[in-house]
């Protein structure tokens, strides 16, 4: 006997298995149909998927929005374009690194690996001061963090390079590697909403009071998922600085925070296919926006967008979301196979 | 040596100050967080050259003789700031204080690349004020006379302001609906006059920030704002959110601690001032979570 609880927990188990199965068909169809410049495009979208499912893991479940989540992002490139460099040009470039990281000379996947627990071990440690504010204050001290990261990386030029990139990062991120990384991504993100922690820390969004009272420890729950989301973070920031092999530290400042935010709330930050859904919405507007800038002509008059528009139109897009559709293109619904389809499927299994 | 770094404290905290200002009015009101605080500072700087995309900048409204030049930016700081509470605020009042401050954001990029569309994206030299360098000597030291003027002007815009609050009947307003916006509605304050002052306030005090920003680094750069809009939301959390003289009084400590680190870090550890300043802000944070000064209504009671 299959109790309505159990279909609801099965028909949520769905959502992450259509999200991926989506996402690999339009990598399958990618490859198959679409030109180089085709690809390039579908790795980006894939890897901002990584992203914005681990930045959902916190902002979606705890409501708390931050401004932090590029900062992790960058923390996790450096990480692993320290580890995979090869020794030589390390020497050459970042003088400053301490001889073990010099010296060392990782494969690709346990450096993207390390780049994303080097995320998670700074937000546990940040976490562990910010996310004792409340809400608002919060967010300002991401912020800050954010700020505070940039300095560093921008100023600390023999171990960073500082403002001037650093280059020769293996390219070795196809769309399918993107894709590995996002379904990763989306997976854990389900996995945690449906946990014991997922649910108490959106108990503790709805109603900080009554889920105190409740027995929820809401500092521990924001904890774990802000380091669990910093990890995603962190090997999206892996696999952005290894799909065009240069890296630096402006690239992972606010106008990474800017597309990310506004993915999530284009899409809708109520649910992880609301923020997958953003994803590939913002990144196939800004897409169209850039070939306008580039310059198009419609039946023999060519016009072209002056360069920034693209900011300018998604920015403004955002502002329109959050007027007339305050919760998103889902409106905080996920994309799950209805509840009677499972039950079928369930009949006939046993 | 020691007065020399008394005078910076005080003209870099009073400006700190008078943009924690410009932060914490508008929170009072209506508690928003304003991300594009920094791009109304921002705007009024390039509101005084003439658009174009040129390395050295023809000056525009900035070439008014200075009395002028004065009311004239700080009334178009409060037109920007009162036109984006009409069109994007206004809409927007009954959402949560997260989407507001979501949308602030998005303003504040969407300001920031118009910016950038209409002058380029290179720094401008711009050369506003240029006597006020020049050295004066106060007692044993030698002040710019920018800095004096500096903290002449905050003192007089802190006094200003405190009188308006305390006397007029806008401010009175104003205090009420920073204490509980519902209530002081239901006894006669109108919400948008009341919301469109602090917002205007807000933007002439982004045009005071804007102006001495210009006169003291004689540049024009589109992220100028960005900065120090951050140690103004700094200085309103760590002041405690909605409290006005908490505010400043953390403006001016964080200008107090950032010129004490800058003369007393070594040489080598000086471009990271800012980034032990922000850790400095994330203890206070850990021992007093809800700020410094925070109004004794800030916990909300259950």
């Amino acid at each position: 006997m299959t109790t309505m609880h159990r279909l609801r927990r099965l028909s949520a188990a769905t959502t992450p298995l259509i999200l991926i199965a989506a996402l690999a068909l339009l990598v399958v169809a990618v490859m198959v149909l679409g030109d180089r410049a085709t690809q390039r495009m579908a790795t980006e979208a894939l890897i901002r998927v990584a992203l914005v499912a681990g930045f959902w893991i916190f902002a979606g479940n705890s409501g708390v929005i931050s401004f932090g989540h590029a900062a992790f992002a960058c923390v996790g490139a450096y990480t692993s374009a320290w580890l995979t460099l090869r020794p030589a040009m390390k020497g050459l470039l970042l003088p400053g690194l301490p001889e073990w990281l010099a010296q060392a000379h990782w494969p690709v996947l346990p450096a993207a690996v390390a780049g994303g627990l080097a995320a998670s071990v700074l937000a546990l440690l940040t976490g562990a001061a910010i996310l004792r504010l409340s809400g608002i204050a919060a967010s300002i001290a991401t912020f800050a963090f954010l700020a505070m990261v940039n300095a560093i990386w921008s100023n600390w030029t023999t171990v960073t390079g500082g403002t001037s990139s650093v280059v020769g990062l293996t390219r070795y991120v196809t769309p399918w590697v993107a894709l590995g990384w996002a379904g990763a991504a989306i997976l854990v993100a389900a996995l945690y909403a449906q946990s014991a922690s997922g649910l108490a820390l959106r108990a503790s969004r709805e109603d900080e009071v009554a889920a105190a009272a409740s027995g929820i420890d809401r500092y521990r729950h924001r904890l774990l998922a802000y380091a669990l989301s910093a990890f995603f973070c962190g090997a999206g920031g892996a696999l952005a600085g290894h799909a065009i092999g240069v890296i630096n530290p402006d690239a992972f400042y606010l106008s990474l925070t800017f597309l990310m935010l506004a993915m999530l709330v284009v899409g809708g930050i109520g649910s992880l296919s609301g923020a997958v859904v953003g994803v590939l919405a913002v990144t196939l507007a800004g897409e169209v926006l850039l070939r306008l800038e580039g310059g198009v002509s419609v039946a023999g008059v060519s016009f072209a967008l002056p360069p920034g528009s693209q900011e300018i139109l998604i920015a403004a897009a955002m502002i329109l979301v959050l007027v007339f559709r305050p919760d998103g293109l889902l409106a905080g619904r996920e994309i799950t196979l209805s509840a009677r389809r499972v039950a079928g499927r369930e009949r006939k299994q046993t | 040596m020691t007065l020399q770094l008394l005078f910076d404290a005080l003209s870099l905290g009073g400006i700190y100050a008078i943009a924690a200002l410009g932060i914490a009015l508008i929170f009072g009101v209506m508690k928003l967080v304003n991300f594009a605080h920094g791009q109304f500072i921002a705007c009024a700087v390039f509101a005084l050259i003439v658009p174009s995309a040129d390395a050295i900048a023809t000056l525009g409204i900035g070439a008014l003789p200075a009395p002028l030049l004065i009311p004239v930016v700080l009334a178009l700081g409060a037109g920007l700031a009162v036109a984006a509470e009409a069109l994007v605020f206004r809409p927007l009042r009954h959402a949560s204080p997260v989407s507001l401050m979501v949308a602030s954001f998005a303003l504040g990029v969407l300001l920031q690349n118009l910016l950038l569309v209409t002058y380029g994206g290179r720094p401008k030299a711009l050369s506003l004020w240029a006597g006020l360098g020049a050295p004066v000597p106060v007692l044993n030291a030698q002040v710019p006379l920018l800095q004096l003027i500096v903290i002449g002007a905050v003192a007089v815009i802190l006094v200003a302001l405190a009188l308006m609050l305390k006397r007029s009947r806008l401010g009175l307003e104003m205090r009420a609906a920073a204490e509980d916006f519902g209530m002081a509605r239901l006894l006669g304050v109108r919400a948008n006059r009341v919301i469109a002052g602090a917002f205007a306030l807000s933007g002439a005090l982004a045009a005071v920030v804007a102006l001495v920003l210009v006169a003291q680094t004689g540049v024009a750069d589109v992220r100028m704002g960005g900065a120090i809009m951050l140690i103004a939301f700094i200085a309103t959390v760590v002041g405690g959110m909605g409290s006005l003289t908490g505010a400043v009084a953390a403006g001016l400590m964080l200008g107090a601690v950032s010129a004490a680190l800058q003369a007393f870090l070594p040489p080598e550890a000086r471009p990271f001032r800012d980034a032990f300043l922000y850790a400095l802000v994330i203890l206070v944070l850990l021992i007093r979570p809800q700020g410094l000064f925070a109004p004794a209504g800030a916990k909300p009671r259950v």
